[in-house]
């Protein structure tokens, strides 16, 4: 009812004064007839009708809705305010759907890789099965998932009563299509019962089951993954059935995952799955003791919560690694080996390497972020609260006439939640965008990330509380302050006091001291991680990372006896240096700065002791030294003398050195390696020293490493890594080695890293926190001068007054100045020790993040301190010069 | 409850509906005549009378008001609490007194 009068409410108006009319007429009529003057007549009638308005008003008042007239009014004052005022809005606008994208940008990368469960059936009861602390390095770890070998996984499944269900699982590429056409996809190797314990059922086809897991079962029947299946067979259910060439090896499809199955990986997604069994066609890796490759995940039985599960794994352990030791390890090692106890933990949201790397830095950016949101959100407070107060006198006259509070307060309210609902609604759009890129800036050309980046409630919740904070933050407080005021006052003194009321003025104080505490805090931020990020790059890793081309060659798909693979690797060398443009050629068993390592055990006679028991061991030949640049400093480098029966021989870094033999001279020393499957024991004589050299990572410290002659290596392998120096772009150098390779041995497989490439590719969590802290950093600089330079000319406009009588009693125009940035100095000091204080604490915490660089770095700070101080002098000199240039007499006029 | 009674006996308008009324009750209900209308609009968004355009007696358009059936229902048990409330209140009274 009241709906329908509240829609009808125009015509119900225009009939009302109809209706008064018509009684006014019926009046007049009468009262002419019992003889009045028609003027007497008019007025008596008015007289007997009483107060026209207020009837009007009463009946206004039914076919309003309060609430929604007020919402309205309130709206369409909001925007009328916000559309006088477009440079306002769209600072304010702009700032807020920055800081909202920023921060759910941030977020929705977090939910994906922290927060989203595997999409499986009751993920929290899933638990990964882990060596506690790690297995420390031991043996062979191909890949960053090495919890279990082979061996030590059938213990487990064996001997483990905590689990309903258990698997193992491990990654590993392969190689699709035929000969020469062959690209690498993605295989996921499992043991039969993963699709039952994750709870996963075929999209198409079926899945490999517990059954089909059984040794010797040959590798024949894959399953694909969604996406896969959408790829290379355009979704068809003619694709169950189809054969593919896996490995050189024709194999069938017998089924495809649901779309949400992304394997174990976040981030990482796989193209195909086999049951481990299916491995023993590849060689003997299901033997091995010493190969970590595998992950173990189950699902705990009901009445097993997981501590429970924890302390059953550690005491099986004993047992279990006793029954698979491996063999040909010296003493030390086999000790650590039976010191392993297995624990359990939570695996229900995946495993991901994304997760180790990125969680830390991508809290540390929604932190700075969140930073930025806040400095947005003070400054756009700082701007209603100087257009509030401009505005008190207009607020006053409305309190005066009867306006409520309340109504005063929402619409000041409504206001603020205006811009903040934009903000928040483009800054939902921006976020999109800005997590695609940041995803797309992480990942590398050799690994890119698949994150499912959709939307989710969590982001939309976390958008919409941001919105409301935001709004209640800095929309609430201004419009609570403009309608405290005592309206006579505020009346009276004409809106423009002579003097300065304290109490008003502390929280705006404490808004700009608070913004260049935390644009502070930003801005040393940024430049620690610019700075770390800067030196990393330029970083000195004792050799030149410019034009080193790596070519692994695989020489397995030959299958000729491993003696031949010496001469053969020999012959392809000399090619190699015949290529023009190459420079230097050499071979290496060691890619630097990749992230891998090659450790042996080491003794040296009479130099014994904490820290000298081991060292990185590398087969080199002869010029890799010169391809490497790196300097021989004693000694002599390798030649073609030193040969497999030639005396066993050594090159070692000055780390090594210094390390373990202190001053003393080392050439001539005798190193004894201790023995490893593959590797014998044997007696090395040191023969030259060369300069230090970054190993596995440009972070690291330096450590200690010997050099071997390839021709000496005791373990033959097939394969090699060909390093080359050129000067011509590694794109060609990549051609035409492959076509000198292929040339005569097409059989050969091939990969190739650019080294600068590769050291960028891996430097990619320090590039992105350097370049977003950065922006962040110049981005609350940037909020920060605008919300300065809004304060100071507001101040100023309050003052001039003031200032125009000083200026009039012959104040000079400098010292006026001086006065207004006088008032600045002060909070410039607070905001600055405040910032600083900070900074050095919150740096600390991100320090593992930092390279090369204290968390308290003092240029930093100072550099940081400086930016600031005169980003905040710049902003308030233009409203200081305007204050001097004032014109006494025009300032005292306008009283 | 008067503006009801005085439509049971036909349609009125408000300038006729405000003197009858006051007429009716010897003068002793005075009441602003504006102040009526609020009340009729109240009546009508109860659903208890409706409202038409007419001409009146004397030529001149007015607006029409006239009780619906649901009006008379509700006049009928206002009017017996009415008398009830009266009868209870009288009797509390006693007999007037001087």
């Amino acid at each position: 009812m009241r709906w329908r009068r509240y829609l009808e409410r125009k015509r119900r108006e225009e009939d009302f004064a109809r209706e008064i009319e018509s009684y006014l007429t019926h009046e007049i009529d009468e009262n002419v007839a019992r003889g009045m003057n028609p003027d007497q007549a008019f007025h008596a009638a008015q007289r007997k009708f009483g107060n026209t308005t207020y009837a009007q008003e009463a009946i206004r008042k039914m076919s309003t809705l309060q609430f929604v007239e007020s919402f309205w009014q309130n709206l369409r004052y909001g925007l009328r305010q916000l559309h006088g005022n477009p440079g306002f809005t769209i600072t304010a606008i702009l700032s807020l759907a920055l800081g909202i994208g920023a921060n759910t940008a941030v977020f929705q990368l977090l939910s994906a890789i922290r927060l989203r469960s595997l999409p499986v059936k009751n993920p929290q009861e899933l638990a990964e099965v882990k060596i506690a602390g790690g297995n420390r390095g031991w043996g062979l770890n191909p890949s960053w998932i090495g919890e279990a070998t082979y061996p030590l996984w059938e213990q487990i499944r064996d001997h483990q009563q905590a689990f309903s269900e258990i698997f193992a699982w491990g990654v590993e590429e392969s190689r699709l299509g035929e000969a020469a056409q062959t690209r690498s996809i993605r295989g996921l190797w499992a043991s039969g019962a993963i699709f039952s314990t994750l709870g996963v059922t075929p999209y198409r086809g079926r899945l490999f089951m517990e059954a089909d897991d059984r040794p010797g079962c040959g590798m024949s029947a894959v399953v694909i993954s969604y996406g896969f299946w959408q790829r290379e067979f355009g979704g068809q259910d003619s694709a169950i059935g189809a054969k593919l060439t896996i490995d050189g090896r024709p194999v069938t499809v017998t089924g495809v995952t649901p779309p949400e199955f992304f394997g174990l990986e976040v981030g990482k997604g796989f193209d195909m799955a086999a049951p481990t069994c299916a491995l023993g066609v590849y060689g003997k890796r299901l033997d091995r003791r010493d190969l970590w490759w595998l992950g173990v995940i189950g699902r705990l039985k009901p009445d097993w919560p997981l501590p429970r599960a924890a302390e059953h794994l550690r005491t099986i352990s004993p047992g279990l690694f006793e029954a698979v030791a491996p063999t040909g390890y010296d003493a030390g090692s086999m000790h650590t080996w039976y010191k392993f106890r297995l624990t359990a933990e939570p695996a229900g949201s995946g495993v991901s390497r994304l997760r180790r790397e990125y969680e830390t830095s991508l809290l540390l950016l929604l932190g700075i972020t969140g930073l930025v949101l806040l400095i947005a959100c003070a400054n756009l407070a700082n701007l209603l609260l100087a257009r509030a107060a401009a505005r008190e006198r207009e607020m006053a006259v409305r309190l005066a006439i009867g306006a409520s509070r309340g109504r005063l307060i929402s619409q000041g309210l409504s206001e603020s939640l205006l811009l903040a609902g934009v903000g928040a609604v483009i800054g939902a759009g921006l976020a999109g965008v800005l997590s695609k890129s940041l995803v797309w800036f992480l990942s590398t050309e050799r690994e890119a990330f698949q994150l499912d980046l959709n939307l989710d409630w969590r982001v939309l919740v976390f958008t919409a509380a941001i919105a409301m904070l935001t709004c209640i933050l800095f929309g609430l407080a201004p419009a609570l302050r403009s309608t405290r005021t005592d309206a006579a006052s505020a009346i009276k003194s004409g809106g423009r006091g002579s003097t300065v009321d304290r109490n008003r003025f502390s929280f705006q104080h404490l808004l700009i001291v608070s913004q260049i505490t935390v644009s502070l805090v930003l801005v040393v931020g940024a430049l620690l991680f610019v700075r770390s990020f800067w030196k990393l790059t330029t970083l000195d890793a004792g050799f030149r990372q410019e034009g080193i081309v790596f070519t692994f060659l695989d020489f397995s798909p030959l299958r000729v006896p491993a003696e031949r693979i010496q001469p053969l690797k020999e012959q392809l060398l000399e090619k190699v240096r015949s290529i023009p443009g190459i420079e230097s050629a050499s071979t290496s068993t060691h890619v630097p700065l990749s992230g891998s390592s090659w450790t042996l055990g080491i003794r040296v006679p009479g130099f014994e002791g904490e820290g000298k028991g081991w060292s990185r061991f590398t087969w080199v030949s002869p010029r890799y030294f010169s391809t490497m640049e790196i300097p021989v400093l004693a000694g002599r480098d390798f030649n073609g003398r030193d040969t497999a029966t030639s005396p066993k021989v050594l090159l070692v870094n000055q780390t090594f050195v210094r390390r373990i033999f202190g001053t003393a001279n080392p050439i001539g020393k005798a190193v004894r390696s201790l023995a490893e499957p593959g590797y014998p024991e044997t007696v090395y004589e040191i023969i030259g020293v060369v300069k230090d050299t970054k190993y596995s990572a440009l972070r690291e410290e330096i450590q200690p490493i010997a050099f071997v002659p390839d021709s000496q290596h005791t373990s033959q392998e097939l394969w090699t890594a060909i390093v080359t120096r050129s000067s011509v772009p590694p794109a060609n150098v990549v051609a035409a080695m492959r076509q000198a390779i292929a040339e005569g041995n097409p059989q050969i497989r091939m990969n190739f890293e650019v080294l600068r490439t590769m050291v960028n590719d891996r430097l990619v969590r320090e590039r992105v926190l350097a370049w977003l802290s950065g922006f962040f950093g110049g981005l609350s600089a940037l909020l920060a001068m605008i919300g300065l330079y809004g304060v100071i000319s507001y101040t100023v406009a309050r003052r001039q007054n003031e200032i125009g009588i000083r200026l009039a009693l012959g104040a000079s125009r400098p010292r006026v100045v001086r006065l207004v940035l006088g008032q600045l100095a002060a909070l410039l000091l607070i905001g600055i020790s405040l910032g600083t204080l900070i900074s050095v604490v919150a740096a600390r915490g991100a320090r593992t993040l930092l390279f090369g660089i204290e968390p308290h770095d003092p240029v930093t700070l100072a550099l940081s301190a400086a930016t600031l101080a005169s980003i905040a002098i710049l902003a308030s000199l233009i409203p200081a010069w305007r204050a001097s240039r004032l014109d006494p007499l025009a300032a005292l006029r306008q009283e | 409850m008067l503006i009801l009674k005085t439509l049971l006996l036909a349609p009125a308008h408000g300038h006729t509906i405000a003197h009858v009324i006051e007429k009716t009750s010897d003068e002793v209900l005075q009441v602003e005549h504006g102040s009526l209308y609020p009340a009729l609009h109240r009546l009508e968004d109860q659903g208890l009378i409706a409202a038409f355009w007419g001409t009146s007696e004397n030529n001149r358009k007015a607006k029409y008001y006239r009780i619906t059936p649901h009006g008379r229902k509700h006049l009928l048990n206002e009017r017996s609490r009415w008398d009830s409330l009266v009868e209870a209140v009288t009797r509390v009274l006693g007999p007037a007194t001087e």
